[in-house]
């Protein structure tokens, strides 16, 4: 699975939705889902996945699926 | 002196931080809490749709100035929800959001103050309210069960100044509210501060999202309370290692924080200079019923600490004997000026007596140790707490079962375990179908497939075989 698939999987696992809505629309509290507790099963689901620590700014800064893709950049993942 | 009456008294002191940034004094704060109650002009129930805005703040006093008495639910409470609470209860106004006017009909409003609005409903008026009555809350989140606790003015004063107390809040304080207003133990960080004249951080925002660090940077908090869960959260951003010098006092209620997590912030907490207060308590005694005193945070961090002042606990055997010696565990029972009257569960419960005579028997397991700290070690009742929010293992069952699923619930604090037996059944669809039912993350359910329920000669469900 390329980063990018793996990404996807985490988000349509913690969030119970298709892969087709997730696009830069995607952000924090779009659907019910995503509050905090959502939240935080994602970014334990990502560093998981890719073996990384993020940092609580990185954590907190982590608004959108599109903007998570540039955070992980940060730890060396690439898409 | 009750807060709520009194506003007044803490004249030019900012009362409001508002998010946007955004002041009130106490006395604006007054003024417009009083003109939210002037609409309403006589003694009724009123639904109040919460956020942690100053709209809701002020309208929420503005009833208890005018002894009419709010319901205090979530905004978040979804349509069916609240369509079903009105049919039950009958209000004669709901002050809400404006958006909210689709889900309540045309016409209705009579109202506005910024954005929020008050709406006159067509309501039966068959009913009567107990001159008691101050308040009425949920116990269970935004589920839209019927089920509300009835709580005093007696209740409301009391436990404001025993938390004032034994907390020694002052108006140098400045908490910044981590948990909703319709959550009993968020309501009780905003009543104790305004009884002293401090200063509210009000905002919706959550630890995730970093308007909520800079504000605390920028509005120089000094408090937060959080449940189990917060701590969880606040542990996984690397709490220790934040910088917030404002920050002075942490709490902790809403169910029992883990030893391990409770030890590392006692550690944490000491080594940034910050009390932490471990503390217990249910909307049937109004918030609190004990707390941890901070300097021991860090040796007694498995116990709920004793009594907060004015109240007291004992434990009693299955037989209803107190137990007069250290160590054994039975039901928690608990006395003050706080126990609340009892429940509700409909318009013609409001009329009712106080049924609990100062007396509340916790549905907690405990015992006390030798320096007389008490400790909860178990749920008599069948429920859980799943990141802060109680839900009746009962009602998620019967629930699943009306949608088809044989099942069986049980588990422990933040993670349910739903037993079905049909293994053709979708465990992701029955995760969905609990989350749809209590409105919580799906994360908080597992499904486990057995081939069969375990049930004694009466049918009754065994489930202490289920783990």
């Amino acid at each position: 699975m390329s980063n990018k698939e793996k990404y996807e999987q985490v988000f349509v696992e913690s969030f119970s939705v298709e892969p087709s809505v997730l696009n830069d629309q995607f952000v924090y509290q779009c659907v019910p889902a995503w509050d905090s507790v959502g939240h935080m099963t994602m970014i334990a689901a990502l560093e998981e996945t890719f073996g990384i620590m993020m940092e609580t700014d990185d954590i907190i800064d982590f608004g959108s699926y599109t903007k998570g893709q540039e955070l992980l950049g940060k730890y060396g993942v690439t898409f | 002196m009750n807060f709520y009456d009194h506003l007044e008294a803490h004249g030019s002191s900012i009362a409001i931080q508002g998010d946007p940034a955004g002041t009130l004094s106490y006395t604006e704060l007054a003024l417009l809490a009083d003109s939210v109650r002037g609409n309403v002009v006589r003694r009724c129930l009123v639904f109040c749709l919460c956020e942690n805005r100053w709209e809701a703040l002020a309208g929420y006093l503005g009833f208890l100035r005018g002894r009419i008495v709010p319901v205090l639910l979530s905004s978040g409470l979804g349509r069916d929800s609240l369509s079903g609470l009105l049919s039950t209860y009958q209000p004669e106004f709901v002050w809400a959001p404006v958006e909210r006017a689709t889900d309540l009909g045309p016409g209705l409003e009579i109202f506005r103050l910024g954005g929020y609005a008050l709406f006159r409903t067509n309501s039966t008026n068959d009913y009567s309210m107990h001159s008691d009555l101050a308040l009425l809350m949920t116990t269970s989140g935004s589920t839209g069960s019927p089920m509300l606790v009835r709580q005093s003015y007696a209740n409301i004063i009391s436990n404001t100044e025993s938390i004032c107390n034994y907390l020694q809040i002052s108006e140098k304080d400045r908490p910044i509210t981590s948990l909703p207003m319709n959550y009993t133990y968020g309501l009780s960080i905003i009543n104790s501060h305004l009884q002293v004249g401090a200063e509210l951080v009000l905002t919706n925002r959550s630890f995730m999202d970093k308007g909520f660090w800079e504000l605390i940077r920028r509005t120089q908090v000094t408090t937060f309370g959080g449940v189990p869960y917060s701590y969880e959260i606040l542990k996984k951003l690397r709490f220790s290692r934040m910088d917030l010098p404002s920050l002075r006092v942490l709490t902790q209620a809403g169910g029992k924080l883990n030893p391990g997590l409770a030890s590392e912030f006692a550690q944490i907490c000491q080594e940034k200079g910050i009390q932490l207060f471990i503390m217990y308590g249910q909307t049937e005694a109004t918030a609190r019923m004990s707390y941890l005193p901070s300097s021991l945070a860090k040796t007694k961090f498995s116990s709920i600490g004793i009594a907060i002042p004015g109240g007291e606990f004992w434990i009693e055997n299955d037989s209803g004997y107190k137990i007069t010696e250290s160590g054994p565990v039975g039901e928690l029972v608990y006395r003050g000026e706080n126990v609340t009257l009892g429940y509700a569960q409909n318009r013609f419960d409001l009329s009712k007596e106080d049924e609990n005579g100062g007396i509340l028997r916790t549905g907690d397991m405990a015992w006390y140790d030798e320096d007389g700290f008490y400790h909860v070690v178990g749920r008599k009742k069948r429920f859980l707490k799943l990141f802060g929010n109680r839900v009746n293992l009962d009602e998620v069952e019967q629930g699943l079962r009306k949608n088809g699923i044989d099942c069986a619930c049980a588990g422990c604090d933040d993670l349910m375990k739903i037993f079905i037996t049909d293994d053709l059944a979708d465990a992701a669809a029955v995760k969905r179908m609990a989350s749809e039912l209590t409105q919580i993350h799906q994360t908080a359910f597992e499904v486990v497939g057995i081939s069969e329920i375990p049930r004694n000669e009466f049918g009754k469900v065994q489930y202490s075989q289920l783990k």
